[in-house]
């Protein structure tokens, strides 16, 4: 074990319900979210001296402290990506933590993005901004291609010649999503399961994409709290150590548009991630017990599972196809029903599910668990994490 | 495609003019009172034979531009086995291109007619070209060449042409709306290029290596005085996607956005024009058609390599 791997432990967890209205100001979503993970890890505001967020959230620290009384913040950091961020925050809290900068540090994401901004559709203002974000989007967007559907679509056609998968071979990603969704009453599509066929029969996004091979656009907010090994062992949960956290950024990389490297059939900076992870917490992909993974399109999924190692490049289909996803397979992966299932707070409900799956609180609770991995979001410079005992 | 279409026009342009048609009716005044007043045309030469005496004609003469109203085939007639623009019409239906529209249409009159006169007109397949890559769609360009006779002596012609087309997909591009670049002073000259005609790949100053998207700085050398080279618009389809929804601005659903690989090695992204989005493949030869939105912007798109 390395670095950081161990020395934090996410203490609290804490969410709003997930709705496609909330019905309220972001900054309430936000305010809401971290006084429930704060009361779930036993701690007052005044105990939080950090605190964590993307730099696409609309609600500044100074606003989510002045909310919820915090008097004084030692730690604030944002982290960029879109939802590559998310592990990042819970790697920026560990590293405050760790430099003995910070020493309660809360993660938070809180949107409106499906009664609100929409991330799915065609954003003109992303690819006007006078940047290098804007001139690397005036690549793509003028041509017609600008929604993050598309901007996957085009990896995921590529995808399909070199390896041979199918539409349904993704299609598989979602049931297995939506089955868990299923019985997890916190979940947008609770009772809603899916079959292959209403996949297939779900109409055009952008081809090869279908409707069901994208997540749901959802309100809502999450927070999870960290603080040191030390402190955490004397709060009211179970501890769940933060073995590993790492960021990952790939060769030749662009924002949903990495399409200039050799491959388009790989995720080279969520490799970058993966081999940290591994080395931070000793451990390889064959000890992972559960695996949350981004799954904003399910094409994401399979590329992950070879990228992460969990199985043969251009293999993850028949992974997938034997079950290997499903909560009693090889590697059940989203048992919280994922982001195609739940709810989409751009990676942060992922990691609130490896939290309750190290604890054993999990609604599809897998037996056994000590390694739990977590990635964000995919196309995207990203972040994962190890939680463990 | 299994219909040999220049064969069989090389054989219906061998036969030459098909029987002639004859005029329902003789040219006759009532006729001409009913084109005058729909069209607007005063001209009394048309209607009084005093007028027309006046002005050097034996008599009242027909309005020239009324001469494919005499052999009309009127609400139930059909056309003769043997036309020649019938026979291209059907093969071209059974090819798949199944639209028509009228392009050009050029007459000449010999002289007036007169009321009395028994007109019957020829058709005659002058020319087929094609396929050509339209606006429209993918099509071929019919000409025929029909003579009115009255007795044995041609009073008038027409060169007739059409353009039979397989519906394509909308040529997406781009108006007002148009989604417009951030332009940078690294990327200038691709646009400046796409302004000119031109589609440029960077390359650096010092080791030559080409690289699309540009940027300021030569990732295999370090140096930071790139130049360009021409493209020569040739690529393949590296991968592709047909955008169904949501909206995109200044472009109609469905369309096709391509991921080229230039034949100099570069990918570059675009949209794919003049072809339906069913029949796109990843290695489909494809070639640059640049598409001039406005003054201020013109996007690299593409179409399948003719
Ligand atoms: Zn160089």
């Amino acid at each position: 074990m390395t670095g950081i791997g161990g020395r934090a432990a996410v203490v609290g967890i804490g969410a709003t319900e997930f709705s496609k209205d909330s019905r309220r100001s972001e900054l309430k979503l936000a305010a809401q979210a971290v006084r429930a993970a704060l009361a779930d890890a036993g701690l007052r505001p005044a105990d939080v001296d950090g605190l964590v967020t993307f730099t696409m959230d609309t609600n500044t620290e100074a606003a989510v402290a002045r909310e919820l009384g915090i008097p004084q913040l030692r730690f604030f950091s944002r982290i960029h990506y879109g939802g590559g961020a998310a592990c990042a925050t819970v790697q920026q809290a560990a590293l405050a933590i760790a430099a003995g900068v910070a020493e309660v540090v809360v993660c938070y994401r809180a949107f409106n993005e499906r009664s609100g901004h929409r991330f799915g559709q065609f954003s003109t203002a992303l690819a006007s901004a006078p940047t290098s974000s804007g001139v690397d989007a005036s690549w793509s967007y003028p041509m017609g291609l600008g929604t993050p559907g598309a901007q996957v679509a085009m990896v995921a056609r590529r995808y399909m010649h070199v390896t041979g998968a199918t539409s349904e071979d993704f299609g598989r990603v979602a049931v297995a999503d939506r089955r868990h969704a299923a019985t997890n009453p916190k979940a947008f599509f609770y009772g809603r399961p899916i079959t292959l066929a209403e996949h297939q029969a779900s109409r055009w996004i952008t081809e090869p994409l279908h409707l069901l091979d994208c997540c749901q656009e959802s309100d809502g907010g999450v927070a999870v709290v960290v603080t040191s090994a030390e402190r955490a062992r004397d709060l009211a949960q179970p501890p769940v150590l933060v073995r590993a956290a790492a960021q990952g950024s790939g060769p030749d990389q662009f924002v949903m548009t990495s399409y200039y490297r050799d491959a388009l059939t790989g995720l080279p900076e969520m490799g970058i991630v993966a081999n940290q992870l591994w080395a931070q917490a000793g451990i390889t992909a064959q000890d992972v017990d559960v695996a949350v993974l981004y799954d904003h399109f399910t094409p994401f999924v399979l590329m992950q599972l070879e990228e992460l190692g969990f199985c043969p490049r251009g293999e993850a289909r028949h992974f997938v196809a034997d079950g290997g996803i499903e909560i009693d397979g090889r590697l059940p992966v989203n048992p919280h029903g994922g982001q195609l299932g739940e709810a989409y707070i751009h990676g942060m409900n992922g990691i609130a599910e490896g939290v309750r799956q190290v604890r054993g609180t999990a609604v599809n609770q897998v037996a056994r668990v000590e390694h739990v991995l977590v990635t964000a979001g995919t196309g995207v410079p990203t972040s994962g994490l190890v939680l463990g005992r | 495609m299994t219909v040999d279409i220049l064969g069989r026009a090389g054989q219906v342009r061998a036969a030459g003019e098909c029987a002639p048609r004859s005029a329902r009716d003789p040219v006759n005044q009532p006729m001409i009172n009913n084109w005058v007043e729909a069209l607007g045309d005063a001209n009394p030469i048309y209607t009084s034979e005093a007028a027309a005496r006046a002005a050097g004609h034996p008599g009242v003469v027909a309005p020239p531009a009324m001469i494919q109203v005499w052999t009309m085939a009127g609400l139930h007639g059909r056309r003769a086995a043997d036309d020649p623009l019938q026979i291209m019409t059907a093969l071209l239906d059974e090819a798949g291109f199944t639209s028509v529209v009228a392009t050009n249409c050029e007459q000449t009159y010999h002289r007036y007619l007169r009321v009395g006169e028994h007109l019957r007109m020829t058709t005659a397949l002058e020319d087929v070209t094609g396929p050509k890559r339209t606006a429209l769609g993918d099509g071929w360009f019919v000409t025929t060449r029909n003579v009115w006779y009255s007795g044995e002596e041609p009073v008038a012609e027409m060169r007739f042409r059409v353009l039979k087309f397989a519906p394509g997909p909308a040529a997406a591009p781009a108006g007002a709306d148009a989604v417009r670049p951030v332009v940078s002073r690294d990327t200038a000259f691709f646009w400046e290029g796409t302004a000119a005609g031109e589609l440029r790949i960077q390359r650096c100053g010092a080791c030559g290596t080409l690289r699309h998207p540009p940027g300021p700085m030569c990732p295999s050398c370090g140096a930071d005085d790139p130049g360009y080279v021409l493209a020569s618009g040739r690529g393949t389809v590296f991968s592709y996607v047909v955008h169904h929804h949501p909206p995109v601005p200044g472009r109609t659903v469905p369309f096709v956005v391509a991921l080229v690989e230039l034949e100099e090695g570069v990918r570059m992204l675009g949209g794919l024009v003049g072809v339906d989005p069913g029949e796109v493949r990843i290695g489909m030869a494809v070639e640059a058609a640049l598409t001039r939105v406005d003054d201020g912007l013109t996007l690299p798109d593409w179409r399948p390599a003719r």
